[in-house]
């Protein structure tokens, strides 16, 4: 569905991506794994259209998407949930929602009621300001703005970012609700282990380099992963909750 | 009596009293010591030949007012669809209760005063005064209010534009020393068109390519662009006629129909230019709550944001500064006409910065506010011009109303009448919240 081959970013003389390549398949939910600074926003970005690619070829659906600018996307099936839950603060709950409808045609009262039925706290804040919601009502807002577009793909950063670890959970039971419905997910995470159990398949990257790309449950078990992104964790059976999320 | 026999009665009232106003709207001026003149004088006086026929004033508007009684009634025939589109300016009077009737008592009374104004005040410097500094003002304002206020884009080159559409006009009435573009120099009613277009495309071609800028320069380019459309009128004497300004005198608005002709006067003026201004803020409030509307609403909270959910904000800012030129040009084209002459020297950078004063002053945004804002502002301007205090000097307005600013920026930082979201947007800056870096740039990131 989603296929990234040598993609090559630079900001001025930095290169934060040396050719990564990956794939994503329809249905499946991807992560993207690394740590601080090892291109994942900045891939996001790339595959958003929010930053050109100076070199390498991503393709959506069979159809070459790297030139195409961030505002098309949306129309082409593709939702990008920004890193930092970037929802309009002046605006409502709902008129954020809506919002995430600009470029259909026709009603979406439909879907509005959808995402209520899958965020329930929004229903209740509907009138309330996407400012003043918490951390993870923004995020869910974001995710919920971004599912109005009625996207076949969505490309997640950092969902879990900053959250305490029960709305994580939260937040990544809707992931999985996302791509039961049928929207293929791309997750951006650090929090490896999480993502990884959440996750089809799972791509490490570092210094702008893929060094690993498995399986997520291998990927869980493989002890460079455990290494270098689970290190601090002292055992796998440990409940989720006890994850310390590391913040920016 | 039945509700269909109503509903006609109302409607023919309706029809009838605008016919009224209408008479009272062209007719004479009333004066200080006996305003009602003007009124009476408005039905009775006897007028002119109408087609055939000699007719008095009033019977020539009661005529109109049947062409127009028949109009409706095949524009109802031929469908709705309008209501739909239109139920935002509704909404206030349509509201229950207490707002509803605070929003009609509002329009009643603006609607009075400003219909008597004129006939209150004989002295005809005031009267055009008012037209050409205060109404001429709150067009110029709800324009750049699109810009600043509604897109969050801060242009400093907005007198530019008023500018091209003075001479647009001058050059359309063959009043420049260039060759008019028509054998035979058009009206400068005719002119208004071709300055708004102008004016579009102007704003297009400098939009386009510095829209990309990020605020602080995109106000660099455009106060550059301001500069430069000062320097051509002032040096290129061959083309604008320079400093002297243009010459002869550029036609008032004239209207003919039949064998009727209307000459603009100061009242004429002031009723047209108020006419345009209801006309603007009705478009205003209908592109305020369009799918633009709120599209400029995102890219202003937060542009990358707006990109992920498919706007493209080039576009709409691209759009908001063309109309913003537009409106500009309009306005320069009216008074072009209103005051016969069109010279650089009103072209300085002043100029924009007045308005952009208007606009903060009356609150970034909200149509009401910018509309009381620029009255207040730009009536006192007018009065202090025609009743100065003893010792006043015309320069000494900006010492006043720049202590008038700075009092409002500490007492009403969201201006006089803020919008509700832009007051919002301002307090939520203060505490840090949202990604709105700078409140009058509405600068992302
Ligand atoms: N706008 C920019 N200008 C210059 N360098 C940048 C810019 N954005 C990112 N970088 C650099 O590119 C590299 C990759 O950054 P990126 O934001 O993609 O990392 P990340 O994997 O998302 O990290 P994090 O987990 O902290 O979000 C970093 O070295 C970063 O400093
Ligand atoms: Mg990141």
């Amino acid at each position: 569905m989603l296929k990234v081959t040598d993609a090559v970013v630079r900001y001025g003389a930095i290169t934060a991506l040396h050719g990564v390549s990956f794939e994503v398949e329809q249905g499946e939910i991807v992560t993207l794994l690394g740590a601080n600074g090892a291109g994942k926003s900045t891939t996001l970005r790339m595959l958003s259209g929010l930053h050109a690619a100076q070199a390498g070829r991503v393709e959506f659906e069979g159809r070459d998407i790297t030139k195409v600018k961030a505002h098309e996307l949306s129309s082409l099936g593709i939702a990008h949930v920004p890193e930092g839950r970037r929802i309009f603060p002046q605006m409502t709950v709902e008129e954020n929602l809506e919002m995430g409808a600009f470029t259909r045609k026709g009603s979406y009262g439909e879907d509005l009621e959808r995402m209520y039925g899958m965020f329930p706290i929004l229903k209740d804040r509907r009138k309330q300001l996407g400012g003043n919601l918490s951390g993870g009502e923004q995020q869910m807002l974001a995710i919920g703005r971004a599912l109005m577009s009625q996207p076949r793909l969505i490309l997640l950063d950092e969902p879990s970012m900053g959250l305490a670890p029960m709305i994580i959970d939260q937040i990544f039971r809707i992931i999985a609700e996302i791509r039961d419905g049928g929207t293929t997910v791309l997750v951006v995470e650090q929090n490896a282990s999480q993502a990884l159990r959440l996750a089809d398949r799972g791509y490490v990257l570092e210094n702008g380099r893929v060094v690993l790309a498995d399986d997520a449950d291998r990927l869980l078990v493989d002890p460079r992963v455990r290494a270098v992104y689970l290190g601090e964790e002292v055992s796998t059976e440990e409940p989720a909750s006890s994850e310390i999320p590391s913040g920016e | 009596m039945s509700t269909e026999m109503r509903v006609h009665l109302r409607r023919w009232l309706s029809f009838f009293a605008m016919a009224a106003l209408i008479a009272i709207m062209t007719g004479p001026s009333g004066s200080n010591n006996a305003p009602v003149q003007g009124l009476t004088q408005s039905f009775a006086q006897p007028y002119s030949y109408f087609g055939l026929f000699r007719a008095q004033r009033w019977m020539i508007f009661f005529t109109f007012a049947l062409v127009a009684l028949g109009l409706q009634t095949l524009w109802r025939r031929s469908g709705g669809g309008v209501r739909a589109r239109t139920a935002v300016l509704r909404q206030g009077f349509e509201a229950p209760g207490r707002r509803r009737a605070t929003v009609l008592s509002a329009v009643v009374v603006v609607a009075l005063v400003a219909l008597f104004i004129p006939h209150l005040i004989s002295n005809p410097g005031i009267q055009s005064g008012i037209v050409e500094q205060v109404l001429a003002y709150v067009i110029l304002a709800l324009g750049l209010n699109v810009v600043v206020g509604w897109a969050g884009l801060l242009d400093l080159g907005y007198v530019g534009f008023y500018a091209i559409g003075a001479y647009v006009t001058a050059w359309m009435t063959g009043r420049l020393p260039i060759a008019a573009p028509f054998h035979h120099p058009v009206s400068s009613f005719a002119a208004i068109p071709v300055a708004i277009v102008f004016t579009m495309l102007a704003g297009v071609i400098l939009g386009a390519p510095t829209l990309r800028l990020r605020g602080d320069y995109l106000a660099i380019v455009t106060l550059g662009f301001g500069e430069i459309i000062l320097v051509f009128s002032n040096n290129l004497t061959n083309v604008t006629g320079g400093s002297q300004g243009t010459n002869p005198y550029i036609p008032s608005f004239t209207f003919r129909i039949g064998g009727l002709k209307y000459l603009f006067g100061n009242v004429g003026y002031y009723f047209l230019v108020a006419g345009f201004v209801v006309v603007t803020i009705v478009l205003f409030r209908l592109l305020e709550h369009s799918r633009v509307g709120r599209a400029w609403t995102a890219i202003r909270e937060d542009e990358v944001a707006a990109e992920s959910i498919g706007i493209n904000p080039l576009k709409y800012k691209v759009m908001a500064f063309a109309i913003g030129a537009s409106v500009s040009g309009f306005a320069g084209a009216v008074t072009a006409s209103q005051i016969g002459v069109v010279y650089p020297s009103t072209f300085s950078l002043y100029f924009s910065v007045n308005v952009l004063t208007l606009v903060i002053f009356g609150g970034m945004g909200s149509i009401v506010g910018v509309i009381f804002g620029s009255i207040l502002v730009q009536g006192i301007a007018v009065y202090l011009r025609f009743y100065p205090p003893s010792g006043y000097q015309a320069s000494d307005l900006y010492m006043y109303l720049g202590a008038l600013l700075i009092m409002m920026m500490i007492y009403r930082p969201a201006g006089l009448i803020p919008s509700r979201r832009r007051r919002r947007e301002i307090y939520q800056a203060e505490d840090g919240i949202g990604h709105e870096g700078d409140v009058l740039l509405g600068e992302q990131s």
